[in-house]
């Protein structure tokens, strides 16, 4: 009896040995990613929210249907194939094999119809396809189509379209939301899952590898081609500080800092096994938006003054300071984008102060104070107000400096009312470039006057209108290089140069896929 | 004491009410719209204005207020407008790291103050003093930020002694929890060390001068008894009240040593809630450190009675 209990007890331990060697190998053996984001992660519903993280939170756990390669030429992701019929009015898609959503049910045409629904209620081009679609139709489970009124240029770059709001497909039952209100279930059917019992708003997002995902055979290209996932588990972890996040990457505590500070990176370059890449070329692009109703803005001349008094430098070097993360250029739609052009920018080989005063003189300025919005809250936008109102006094102009956190920024922006009611003149904000590279999803190049700022001009509207409806490339920048030449003539917003935020990250990260979204496919750990 | 804490308790109502309506009118009153930050700074106004009516912010505000304290008076403190969890619940998360490190902060610059204002006040004129009052001084002048970085520095960077940053609960992993928690106390206890001295060195010097002390002395007790069971007990209550002042404004003052060592706690919380304008959770936090404050004044007058037997309310 007592040799039988001593056996039992042999193999329990056995058991117990063997069964903690095997967790401990698994433990071992996952590779787990741990990443300070640009911002905390909020609000999870990628079409209501335009913030950068709620969309690169998108790209982790949904799909989408095409998607932008690395030249930024539209590819299919979720679609398999599509035709279009001759006369340009039906496009039909049919779907991948073995799309699935993170629960298990496939991704149906019903599914990607209610979506690209919640969709184009709220982003600009998705209104734009809306207003040309007379219907969308489920064919089958795994075909649909989009039948328009009219023949429409962007059907595929809408579809496509990379900056927020991004034409996420979620399950049919979750987009039916609102899109007033946010959604309450995070299930996609992208390359990772978000682990929702581990969210800790403010503290930590936990992603892990959806197993079930069918990559495309294609190599991974921006955000197309094969989305193939290396990390098993990837925690976004929030600071409050930035001298906390270059501490923790060079103790090893986190692996990449995906927003380096640039007064970090000589240090954190000199440890020995820290480096950056270069993953987003085209970067951000600084944007001074004018008041359209608010006297003397209200004056052309007047708006003129301002973009020849600006130079584009002195605001990178504030801002960015190494020349190596900068780029000098006032393209309308974004440095660096196929429809990129300097045509009109005075700014960029500014100031030109003599010509400034003198169209202040021409719109009867008076010394009017000219209230500049200034967020402090957000290191890349803080040294912009400073800069820009040391450029409009040198000019002679009356500047009232106001510094505010960067949502009572947003708030104050949307605010048509007169000085004496909280009104404003001039804020500034920055833009990815691939939110400014098309004419119609670019909301600053709007003339419909109904977004801050308000612009309105009749005849940009029209070369916006001929943008979207061409299906002529070579025509399409033909009406791009007339929009620009009329935004700079009225002055609807003033680019104020590119940089880049390339991350940090331990020497073991590797496989960066180069795109302006931060995307976590195709990177490997790789110990040397 | 019953009726100590049962009068502390309904004279706390009032406290709690007018906390409420103070709060709640200056969030809708200074600038920031939650819709606004939800739809981010590229969004249309048409947005911003669907966001505004969902989440019931074109609401009179007499109509919102009458919401919210019909919700308070239900136990819900509400949900937050970004990330849709319950306000309690993103309490309760961060309740833990805060009042980890505002405790065993307060026990350890007890433990290094008292004894030291006590040395202080009986060396008094002495090297010994004077090194002990020129290292308060020191204490309330470095900033927290300046200590918690240079700690991090040496004694992370350089040694690998602590970690960096974060936090480990103590119910997860005792020694984890100590090797968090080591650098971010000493960082904050500081300050408090030198208050708590200071105040000590004071009181004690005050009561020395006394005739019972000199009573005790011809009485023939050693020094050591005569300053620890006659002259620190009846200093004990101004000690008690500075200690527990300072406990108070630990917890609802920790943002800094929270953001430095990247701890997930209560200050953090309400910081990021100001800047988001998320109303339910700002109102949620002040609402529940009012509370905390009350708590914490009772318990330095219950502690008043048992250290002063003559003390009654």
């Amino acid at each position: 009896m007592a040799s039988l209990f001593l056996r039992s007890c042999s193999r329990v331990l056995v058991a117990f040995a063997l069964a903690a060697l095997i967790a401990s190998t698994a433990q071992a053996e996952q590779k787990v990613l741990r990443v300070a984001m640009h911002n905390a992660i909020r609000i999870l519903d990628p079409h209501v929210s335009t913030f950068f993280i709620t969309r690169d939170f998108g790209y982790m756990i949904y799909d989408t249907l095409f998607a932008l390669d690395e030249e930024l030429n539209v590819q299919p992701q979720m679609v398999n194939t599509w035709e279009v019929s001759e006369d340009q009015l039906t496009y039909t898609f049919h779907l991948r094999d073995g799309l699935k959503f993170h629960d298990g049910a496939p991704v149906t045409s019903e599914d990607v119809i209610a979506s690209l629904r919640r969709w184009s209620s709220v982003d600009a081009m998705g209104q734009n396809l809306a207003s040309v679609t007379a219907e969308m139709k489920v064919v089958d489970e795994r075909t649909f189509r989009i039948i328009l009124n009219e023949p429409y240029g962007l059907v595929l770059d809408s579809l496509g379209k990379a900056g927020a709001n991004v034409p996420f497909i979620m399950p049919k039952r979750v987009a039916e939301t609102p899109a007033s209100q946010q959604i309450t279930e995070t299930v996609g059917s992208g390359p990772f899952r978000f682990v929702a019992e581990e969210f800790q708003p403010g503290v930590k997002a936990v992603f892990e590898k959806n197993s079930d995902y069918v990559p495309r055979d294609e190599p991974a290209s921006g955000l197309a081609g094969g989305k193939v996932v290396n990390i098993d588990r990837v925690e976004w972890v929030v600071f409050g500080d930035a001298q906390t996040i270059a501490n923790a990457l060079m103790a090893g505590e986190i692996d990449v800092w995906e927003t380096p500070s640039y007064d970090h990176l000589p240090m954190l370059l000199a440890s020995g096994d820290i480096e950056v890449t270069v993953r987003a070329p085209l970067g951000n692009n600084n944007l001074l938006r004018l008041n359209w109703l608010q006297p003397p803005l209200d004056n052309v001349k007047i708006r003129q003054a301002i973009l020849h008094a600006m130079d584009v430098e002195e605001f990178l070097a504030s801002q960015v300071g190494d020349p190596e993360y900068y780029g000098v250029c006032g393209a309308i739609f974004g440095c660096g984008t196929p429809l990129a052009s300097d045509e009109g920018a005075v700014q960029v080989t500014g100031p030109h102060i003599e010509r400034a005063k003198e169209l202040l003189q021409e719109g009867g300025y008076q010394g009017e104070p000219i209230i500049v919005l200034m967020a402090t809250t957000s290191v890349m936008m803080r040294p912009l107000g400073p800069v820009a109102a040391e450029a409009l006094r040198r000019i002679g102009m009356n500047v009232d400096l106001q510094t505010m956190d960067f949502t009572t920024v947003i708030q104050r922006s949307l605010n048509q009312g007169p000085i004496s009611e909280g009104g404003w003149h001039i804020f500034q904000t920055a833009q990815s470039a691939i939110d400014l590279m098309s004419p119609v999803g670019n909301s600053w190049v709007r003339g419909d006057g109904k977004q801050p700022g308000w612009p309105k001009d009749e005849v940009i509207e029209k070369l916006r209108d001929e943008y979207a409806r061409s299906s002529d490339r070579e025509r399409q920048k033909e009406l791009a290089k007339e929009i620009q030449k009329r935004a700079y003539d009225l002055v609807f917003f003033i680019p104020n140069g590119q940089y880049i935020t390339p991350p940090a990250h331990k020497s073991f990260v590797k496989n960066w896929v180069i795109s302006s979204p931060t995307v976590f496919w195709n990177l490997d750990i790789v110990q040397d | 004491m019953l009726r100590l804490i049962l009068g502390r308790i309904v004279t706390t109502l009032p406290v709690i009410g007018v906390v409420a309506i103070t709060i709640f009118l200056l969030l809708r009153l200074s600038p920031g719209d939650p819709a606004a930050v939800i739809a981010g700074d590229g969004a249309s106004p048409e947005t911003i204005a669907a966001i505004r009516i969902d989440l019931g912010l074109d609401q009179p505000l007499l109509v919102q207020f009458g919401t919210w304290i019909g919700q308070l008076l239900s136990g819900d403190l509400g949900t937050s407008v970004f990330s849709h969890q319950p306000v309690q619940k993103l309490i309760a998360q961060r309740v833990g790291p805060t009042v980890s490190l505002a405790l065993m902060t307060l026990i350890f610059s007890i433990l290094v103050a008292v004894p030291a204002g006590v040395l202080a006040a009986a060396r008094h004129g002495t090297w010994i003093d004077r090194a002990i009052m020129a290292m308060s001084v020191a204490g309330f002048s470095i900033p927290v930020f300046v200590v918690g970085y240079l700690l991090i520095y040496f004694l992370s960077i350089k040694l690998g002694l602590f970690p960096v940053q974060g936090y480990v609960a103590i119910s997860d992993d005792i020694f984890g929890f100590i090797r968090h928690i080591t650098l971010p106390m000493l960082a904050l206890g500081l300050i408090y060390i030198a208050l708590f001295a200071r105040i000590t060195r004071s009181t004690m010097l005050e009561v020395l001068n006394e005739d019972f002390i000199r009573t005790a002395r011809a009485k023939g007790l050693t020094r050591t008894r005569i300053l620890v069971f006659h002259a620190l007990r009846n200093a004990a209550v101004p000690i008690i009240s500075v200690i527990g002042l300072g406990f108070a404004s630990m917890v609802g003052g920790v943002v800094v040593t929270e953001t430095v060592f990247n701890i997930p706690g209560i200050g953090r919380l309400v910081v990021d809630a100001v800047l988001a304008r998320d109303y339910p959770v700002i109102q949620g936090i002040i609402l529940v450190l009012a509370v905390v404050y009350v708590a914490i004044n009772l318990a330095i007058d219950i502690l008043y009675m048992l250290v002063d037997p003559r003390i009654r309310y």
